[in-house]
Parts: structure tokens; sequence; C-alpha cells
């Protein structure tokens, strides 16, 4: 029986998001809260794994009272239980101040039921830095696997998996022991239509809710805004790349003239 | 072993969450099935929400809805090329409680609605669309869902799904409508400053305007246009009968973009910028295409029972309503823990007795007189525009002069006659 934790967030769908123009950040009104889409992988690979081995999923997020939406879209996915860690105290957290308030929560679950794995998203779609899902696993002291494509193996009994690593030039059979953290890339799978029964249960279902309060041995001054260092010295929304130039045609015509515009510049392309 | 619930409402408007709002109220276990990424994201109207009916099921709803303006006025334009004549009424009293009806939001409003029966203990899944009934020895059951393991059963089953209706379709409750009993509505948000939409509209802030239009805003076929003021935005639309953009060979976009540039409409809508385009289709059939309406375990409200008062623009209210009236039904039912046709007919009779069937019933005629004799948005809205016209025009002709002239304008006496005949006739039919 594996107990494997997914860690999910509620972000703006940045897809239709727009950027306040004054402050270059997200308008979140602007926008609705969806489950970040990597992490609806890392929970559909956490289901797909119980299917396989037999076990528990749990999901874990930390976020305001509406995040409990991203959690039930989980139980829709075949999540079992939901857990979410909201305060004040947790706000404005930057990924150090993150990690450090999962890790507690993480903890937290470990005493109910310990945990052989956890998932991750290979990043959120509003912060990409990808650096939550390391750093739990750091503060944990367990083996993080970053960019998982494939799951090959997870035996309990002898207490290892093995699993593919996207590399640049191709992937990487990584073998390593349990309990461990996963990142996962969005082609490790593919999202299943959900079945009725699961939305019924989402529909119905409330998840636990801890306040920092509620999580053991917590340093306070690890929280929230008051454990992030991270300074934000200047944010800017890119420049849309100008120039180019559209073909047209058929779509052997416009093969056709892209071969020629590569030959005529081909030292660019060996350089 | 699939779940079982005491009611099953299929599709999440006004007229499945009225009835899944009171049903939970009254402590039913009830499953509202939305085929949308939530309610109201696949729901389109005008936009005229009215008071009273609202109210009905939630009292002083005003207080939290998310609607966009109060109506204090409504006009109505009749228009011809490069004229219209216009009636209104402006009145305060619409102004403040209890008001008297409201422009909304469909993906908004029907979100909050939906909210407010989840908030009473109504079970929402959405994304999940009901393909068909279940029926066994005869009665229907339950539900089949597109989702896998996708059967769900239930003592009654209320069919909210639409002007459609495919799940009344399959219980051979209704044909497939004609095009003369469905109407086509195509519309535009176009985002505009409030201030400007106050200024423009001649408004008080956050009052509103509704302004139906006939005659040439739909190039004079049978159906209305509509421009009404939101928040920040204006709604405009035209709705014509399928049957009369097939006769007039006609695109609905082509009908929506005609009217936007219209020389009478233009002006309202300078500087405003599209936000979002909707179309959908609207139950037009009036009285005589009421479909079966009860079954053993099932019952149909709102558009997908027809119930649109197309002369009147009204819809959401008695979706409401007859959504509402479902409720008690249903309620009553499972007291005699009896689901049959026969206990459920009180619905029916319900239905017959409220305003809904009266006002269907006083109109029973009109859309397909109207629709059978062009004239009146061909030739009377033109000669009514001339008449105004000529009666106005200071050029020194004699009072006299105009009226002779505008009497000359009707025609020949066979004309004349035919008109006198068909004012009549329109009264008859709207008596």
């Amino acid at each position: 029986m594996l107990h494997i934790v997914a860690c999910i967030k509620q972000v703006p769908d940045t897809k239709v998001a727009k950027i306040n123009p004054k402050t270059n950040t997200i308008d979140r009104a602007s926008a609705p809260a969806i489950l970040n889409p990597y992490d609806a992988h890392a929970v559909e690979e956490a289901v797909r794994l119980k299917k396989r081995y037999g076990g528990v999923v749990s999901v874990l997020t930390m976020g305001p009272p509406p995040a409990v939406k991203a959690i039930r879209k989980c139980i829709e996915l075949g999540a079992d239980e939901g857990y979410m860690i909201s305060d004040r105290a947790f706000a404005g957290a930057d990924t150090l101040a993150t990690s450090y308030a999962l890790a507690k929560a993480l903890e937290q679950i470990a005493k109910q039921r310990p945990i052989d794995l956890i998932i991750c998203g290979k990043m959120t779609i509003d912060g990409d830095t990808g650096q939550v899902g390391p750093g739990i696993a750091r503060r944990l002291d367990i083996p993080p696997l970053t960019g998982v494509n494939k799951v090959v193996e997870i035996n309990k009994e002898k207490g290892y998996a093995i699993v593919h690593r996207k590399l640049e030039d191709g992937y990487e059979v990584v073998k390593s022991t349990l309990p461990c953290l996963f990142t996962v890339e969005k082609e490790i799978n593919d999202i299943s239509f959900a079945p009725l029964p699961n939305m019924i249960k989402a529909a119905r279902y409330y998840p636990t809710i801890w306040t920092a309060n509620d999580l053991e041995n917590v340093d306070r001054k690890q929280l929230g805004l008051k454990g992030s260092p991270t300074i934000v010295s200047k944010i800017w929304t890119p420049p849309k790349p100008k120039g180019g130039e559209m073909l047209e045609g058929t779509t052997e015509e416009k093969v056709e003239q892209l071969l020629s515009i590569v030959l005529e510049k081909k030292e660019l392309f060996q350089s | 072993m699939p779940e079982k619930f005491d009611c099953i409402v299929v599709g999440a408007g006004p007229a499945g969450t009225a009835c899944a709002y009171e049903l939970a109220k009254a402590g039913v276990n009830v499953l509202l099935l939305e085929r949308g990424e939530y309610p109201g994201s696949k729901n389109v109207m005008g936009g005229v929400l009215y008071r009273k009916m609202m109210e009905d099921i939630i009292p002083e709803f005003y207080k939290e809805a998310p609607l966009e303006r109060p109506i204090v006025e409504q006009r109505f334009m009749l228009m011809d090329k490069e004229s219209a004549v216009t009636f209104s009424y402006k009145g305060l009293e619409w102004g403040r409680e209890p008001y008297n009806n409201f422009t909304v939001l469909r993906a908004k409003f029907d979100q909050w609605f939906a909210e407010k029966a989840v908030e009473q203990g109504a079970l929402l899944v959405c994304e999940t669309v009901a393909l068909e009934c279940i029926v066994e020895n005869g009665r229907v059951v339950g539900v089949r869902t597109d989702r896998p393991d996708g059967e769900v059963y239930a003592d009654v089953v209320v069919l909210a799904d639409g002007v459609n209706s495919l799940l009344a379709k399959q219980l051979g409750f209704h044909r497939e409508w004609r095009p003369d009993e469905v109407a086509l509505a195509t519309m535009e948000i176009l985002k505009l400053d409030k201030k400007v939409i106050e200024e423009r509209f001649n408004l008080e802030p956050g009052q509103g305007c509704t302004i139906e239009l006939l005659g040439d805003a739909t190039k004079g076929i049978l159906g209305t246009g509509f421009l009404y003021t939101n928040k920040d935005t204006l709604s405009i639309g035209v709705g014509t009968l399928l049957s009369g953009l097939i006769k007039h060979k006609i695109k609905p976009y082509e009908l929506l973009e005609y009217v936007k540039n219209h020389p009478m409409i233009r002006p309202y809508l300078q500087g405003s910028e599209p936000v979002e385009y909707l179309a959908h289709l609207i139950p037009e059939g009036g009285y005589h295409s009421m479909p079966k309406v009860v079954g053993d375990g099932v019952l149909v409200v709102g558009d997908a029972a027809q119930l649109v008062n197309a002369i009147h623009r009204e819809g959401s209210n008695m979706a409401m309503t007859s959504g509402r009236l479902a409720a008690e039904t249903i309620i009553m039912a499972k007291t005699y823990n009896d689901f049959s046709e026969s206990m459920l007919d009180h619905y029916r009779l319900k239905l017959m007795e409220s305003f809904i069937v009266q006002d269907l019933k006083k109109y029973k005629d009109a859309t397909h007189h109207f629709d059978a004799f062009p004239q009146y948005f061909e030739r009377y809205i033109p000669l009514l525009n001339r008449a105004a016209s000529h009666m106005f025009t200071v050029d020194g002709a004699s009072k006299w002069e105009k009226q002779r002239k505008i009497w000359r304008d009707l025609g020949s006496m066979k004309e004349k006659l035919k008109l006198a005949r068909d004012v009549f006739k329109a009264w008859e039919v709207m008596k």
C-alpha cells in the first residue's frame, strides 16, 4: 500500500490573465483560478500509480479558502484525501517559505500515514520557478527527482523507484530510494476523463484545513512574507519579438520558401 | 453500484437552478448536472431579469446578486432606414426597491444563483453532459452521462436542458422544432465607460435603460433587436425566427452587423469595444408548441418546455417559476412516495393556472400571425415613420394638407381596408 502525496497549487489561468501595466504583476481578478496544469499531471500520475500498486493518494495545497476548489478538482481526478494549509501567516511566501510550510504539513500528514512518495508538477504557470518541489525534498531530506516523464517501477518492499528523467538530448534512467520526490513533466501522462462517481464525491468533498497553529514545531519566522528573502527588484513584460517574415501559400510552397531561406543563410545556422 | 438521489435536475440555468434550490431548501437530496465549465458559461439571454419571480425564490436577492443595472426606462423604437418612431416609459419608482427588473450578464448571474442552491444543499456537478434518460418499465429512473461509470439514479428527473432538450426529445415528448418555432438570437457585449453610458442614455449613476428595436433593425424580418445597458458594457443583439432568416437568406451575424451600423443605433455604440460574442436559440413557438411536460418520473421546465413569451421578451422569469412549481410538485410527490405521471401531473396543472401558460395562451397566435403576414414589419412600420415625418416637418404646408398626404400614402382604398383589417387582426391576436 503506497501513500502518495501530490502537492498542488491553484493559479490564475495565465492563458487568459492580463498583466497590470502599472505593477507588471498578474491581475488575478482578470483570470479564473484553475488547478496548475503541471499539478494535474502530478495528481494523475499518483492516481495511476495507486491503480498499479494499490494505495492512497492525498493532495496538499497552501492557499486561501477558495483553493478548496483546486482540491476538489484533484478528488475528481481520483485523489482520496485533501489537505490544505490556509492562514494569513502563510501569505506572501516565496519558494523558500512555501517549501518550508509544505514540508511541515507533509510531516504532519506523515504522522497520520507514512508517506512513500511525493509528486509535484514541474512548476507553476504563475511563478514559473520550479523551486518548490526540490525545496520540499531538501527540507525533508529525501532525494528529489526532477523532470520525470516516466515511472518505470515503484517497489515499496525493496524501497526503490525507477524513473526516466527528461534531459535536453534524451532521458536518463534513475533509481532512487524511497521515500523520494518527483517533479513531473506534462508528457508523463494524459489527464483522464473523470468518472461520474468521482465528480459526485468531489462536489461533496471538504478537505482537512490546517492553520499555522495546527502545524507542530513551526518556526513562524520562516513562514510567509517574514520567511521570504526573495526581493523582486524589477519586473517587466518581455517585448514581443519584432520583424520576421510570414510565408504564404500551400504547405509545399511554404516548405520550398523556407528551404531556400535556410540555404541562403546557412552560415547563420552553422555557427 | 451507481448512486441514487431523490431528484436529478439536468441543466443549471434559471429553471433548473430554481428547482434545485427549492428542493434542497426542503431537504430533498438533489443532484444538479451542468454541461458547462460552470453554470452560466453556456447560457445566453439579452439580459433582462425580472425581480418578482426571482424574489419568489430568494427574497431581496438584489442586495447581493451580481446584477448590472435596475431598469428605469424601457424604450421601443419602430425603425425605418433613416428614422425611428420611439415610445418610452421612464419611471423612477423602478429605480428603487422593490424594483421591476434588472439587466444581468448570465455568466455571472447563473454562477451566483447555482452557488445559492449549493448553499441550500444541492450537489452541483459541472462539465458533465446528460446523454439520455434511463428508462425502466416506461418510467424514467435516472440519467446516463458522458462520463465513465456515468449512470446515476433518482426517484424523479427534472429536464431543464434548454431549448433543444435532447432528453425530452428522446422520451418522445417533442419533435424537432420547426424553423418557425425557434428564434436565433445573436448578440455582442461592448465595453464602454460607465459615465459615457449614463450620459448617452440619460441615466442617473447605476440606473439602466432597455431599448427594443422593431422594424428595420431586423431588415423587416419578424423579430426584434435590443440594446441594453449594463454596468460598463452594452448588450446589443438581434433575434429573428429561424424561418425568417431562411426565407430572406440572411446570416445572423450580418443582421447583427446591420443593426450595429444602423444610423439610429450607431451613435449609442460609438467608441465601444466588443468583448464577447454570443448566440443562442430561443423557443418562440408559444402555447401551440408546448411539449408534453410530465411523464412517469420526469418533469420538463423552462426553455425545454417552450416557456417563453416572445412578445414581452420574458423567459427567464417563466423558467424560474416553472422550476419552482416543479419543485413544489416533487416535494408533494415525495410525501406520498409516488412519482407517477398522474401524481406529477400536478405540475402541469399549476403551470396552466400560473401567469406562464395564461400569457402563452394570450399570445398563442401572435407570432404565427405576424410571421404569416409580413406587411406589419415590411410596410406598416415604414408607413408610420413617413407619417410622423410628414406631420412634424414644418414646411409651410397646412396640417390639413399633411393629413391628406399621409392618407394618400396609405395607398388605394383596398390597401386602406387591408390596413384596417390588419390592425383589427393584430388587436385580436394580442388582446
